[in-house]
């Protein structure tokens, strides 16, 4: 059998070749370099630097706070989708375009905005303050960051598959007596979960490794607020390449995890769609 | 909708399982609009209130002093070599792997996607790990008095390594919707690769092209985190805008901070606004890119 089908355009060896080769010198080499210098700090080195306990700390702060945003982003990103795509409502344009100002926002921008919103004297770190409250400079304002950076991966996936929804299968489920809600849980939630739960997982991921945003609002303070990538920048400017190291490996492994995660949930998505 | 389904004899179904009631729909786009009002509307006004803080000609006097104009020169830099590289490769990967049959292809759009799903602080990183002084071409690099970690090259490399993805990945969908068949009937009729590339698919793909080199760019110009890790963070030479940014934050320069900041924000509305006008206007040529 052959690798390629055969076909009457030209062009497929140049663009391919040029394809993979610039794939390999941007993205592919580089990453086989990180890979070579862990091994080469052995494998109790990458160990011992990987497992250190404010390492292990920052993963926890990482991780946690990404989930909690994430799920945040799982109830108010449905809840957007829907609102933008089933209601009319004066603006809706408007809000719909938006949503994607975490995209196009750079996340030094973000950070600086949100820690100044709120820091104790900002606008709505005042009106908690009296509450006790304290977002900024602690694990709080991370998973504000991270919602912040998350929402629009939720809204984008679920809104296509609501619009495609057939508002049929409403109809004869409320034909049949069921409740709006039920409606909601059992005809509606069902078929856009796989789409929901793949924008969870991509929020989820892009908030794992954030840092523009989260930086300025988190304190950055070892073993309460401070993340991940923070630490790996900290290990490299004090020259502690293998400590870096490791941390990006088990950075990047964890991005493969999730990068698998999400392939499945986009095939499953689509399984829906052929039907 | 509901109408050409149901005829007149039917009995009119009732409203309160098809649809939400009126107040819930108004709670309901409330409570959505609240939550964006609150994490996406705020921090873009604190943005340009902040910046004229002190009113517009501190504004002014913060993006026109040296150490800002020299950031902006750069930022501007770096996107005018990354985005034209990151758009030719674009249209090859497209080109191949939307207009071909080959094995391996899900392979080869899982790694072009792949950047996107690392950390921008690792992306900056394997850079350093191999150009850096203590990096495999460190030693060599010194030898021959070539810097690229701490100076433009590693910027700009940082750069196109968080925006590798951005135009194929709005490519390829579209392209593959809209399939091969005219250039094929442009190969029969005697056309060169050239011509149909310039004749048949551009006008095609142009708008889709657009769009991915508006998101490409604004990403581009306002990446942090991988060009921090590369920059060295030289005030007046490798600062780009973002990291100026920074620097003037954590000198509690706020307002200066602020002001450079509503630059990029205004960066930021331009690209939706553009992104949106595409949307609005081209949406069925565009309906591909939405679905992905």
């Amino acid at each position: 059998m052959r690798w390629k089908s055969p076909s009457p355009l030209p062009g497929f060896g140049l663009t391919l070749g040029y394809t993979i080769a610039y794939l390999s010198l941007i993205v592919l080499i580089p990453l086989a370099g990180l890979a070579l210098r862990a091994s080469g700090a052995g494998w109790d080195g990458f160990l011992s630097a990987a497992l250190a306990p404010r390492v292990i700390d920052a993963f926890k702060v990482s991780f946690g706070c990404a989930l909690i945003a994430a799920l945040i982003n799982l109830v108010f990103g449905l809840l957007v989708a829907w609102v933008l795509v089933r209601y009319d409502f004066p603006g809706r344009k408007l809000a719909d375009a938006f949503v994607d100002l975490p995209f196009a926002l750079p996340t030094a921008v973000a950070g600086i905005a949100l820690a100044s919103l709120y820091a104790p004297q900002g606008w709505f770190g005042a009106l908690l303050a009296p509450l006790g409250v304290q977002v900024a400079f602690g694990p709080l304002g991370i998973i504000v960051a991270l919602t912040f950076i998350g929402l629009p991966f939720v809204v984008r996936t679920v809104e296509p598959v609501l619009q495609d929804f057939e508002r049929e299968q409403e109809e004869v489920a409320a034909m049949l007596g069921a409740t709006r809600a039920s409606v909601f849980f059992r005809v509606i939630l069902p078929s856009i979960l796989p789409a929901l739960l793949t924008g969870f997982a991509l929020a989820f991921a892009r908030a794992v490794g954030e840092y523009g945003s989260v930086i300025f609002i988190a304190g950055n303070l070892p073993g309460v607020s401070e993340i991940a990538p923070l630490l790996i920048v900290i290990k490299l400017e004090q020259y502690d390449y293998v400590g870096a190291t490791s941390i990006a490996v088990m950075m990047l492994l964890a991005s493969f995890v999730l990068l698998l995660a999400i392939n499945l949930l986009q095939r499953w998505t689509r399984s829906y769609d052929v039907r | 909708m509901s109408a050409d389904v149901f005829d007149a004899a039917a009995r009119p179904l009732p409203l309160s399982a098809v649809d939400e009631s009126r107040w819930t729909r108004r709670l309901l786009i409330a409570v959505a609009l609240a939550f964006m009002g609150l994490f996406l509307l705020a921090p873009l006004l604190v943005v340009f209130i902040e910046a004229f803080s002190r009113g517009a000609g501190f504004f002014f006097d913060a993006i026109v002093e040296p150490d800002a104009l020299a950031a902006i020169q750069l930022t501007l830099l770096a996107a005018a070599i990354s985005v034209p590289l990151n758009l030719f490769f674009g249209v090859c990967a497209a080109w191949c792997i939307a207009r071909f049959e080959f094995k391996g292809k899900g392979l080869l759009i899982t790694l072009i996607d792949l950047p996107f799903s690392i950390s921008p602080v690792v992306s900056g990183l394997i850079y350093v790990l191999m150009f850096g002084l203590h990096g495999w071409f460190g030693p060599w690099l010194r030898d021959n008095d070539i810097q690229i970690i701490f100076a433009l090259p590693g910027i700009v490399l940082a750069t196109i390594f968080v925006t590798f993805p951005f135009v194929a990945r709005e490519l390829i969908p579209l392209m593959q919707e809209q399939g091969g068949e005219e250039e094929e009937a442009a190969v029969v009729l005697g056309a060169s690769a050239l011509q149909i590339f310039w004749r048949v698919t551009l006008p095609k793909i142009k708008w889709g092209l657009l769009y991915g080199v508006l998101l490409c760019n604004a990403r581009a110009m306002g990446e942090f985190g991988a060009v921090s890790v590369v920059s060295g963070h030289i005030r007046g030479e490798t600062n780009t805008m973002p990291l100026h940014v920074e620097i003037l934050y954590n000198e509690y320069n706020m307002t200066a901070a602020f002001s450079v900041a509503a630059l990029l924000a205004l960066l930021a509305l331009v690209t939706l606004a553009a992104k949106s006008a595409l949307e609005w206007r081209f949406s069925a040529e565009l309906a591909a890119l939405k679905k992905h």
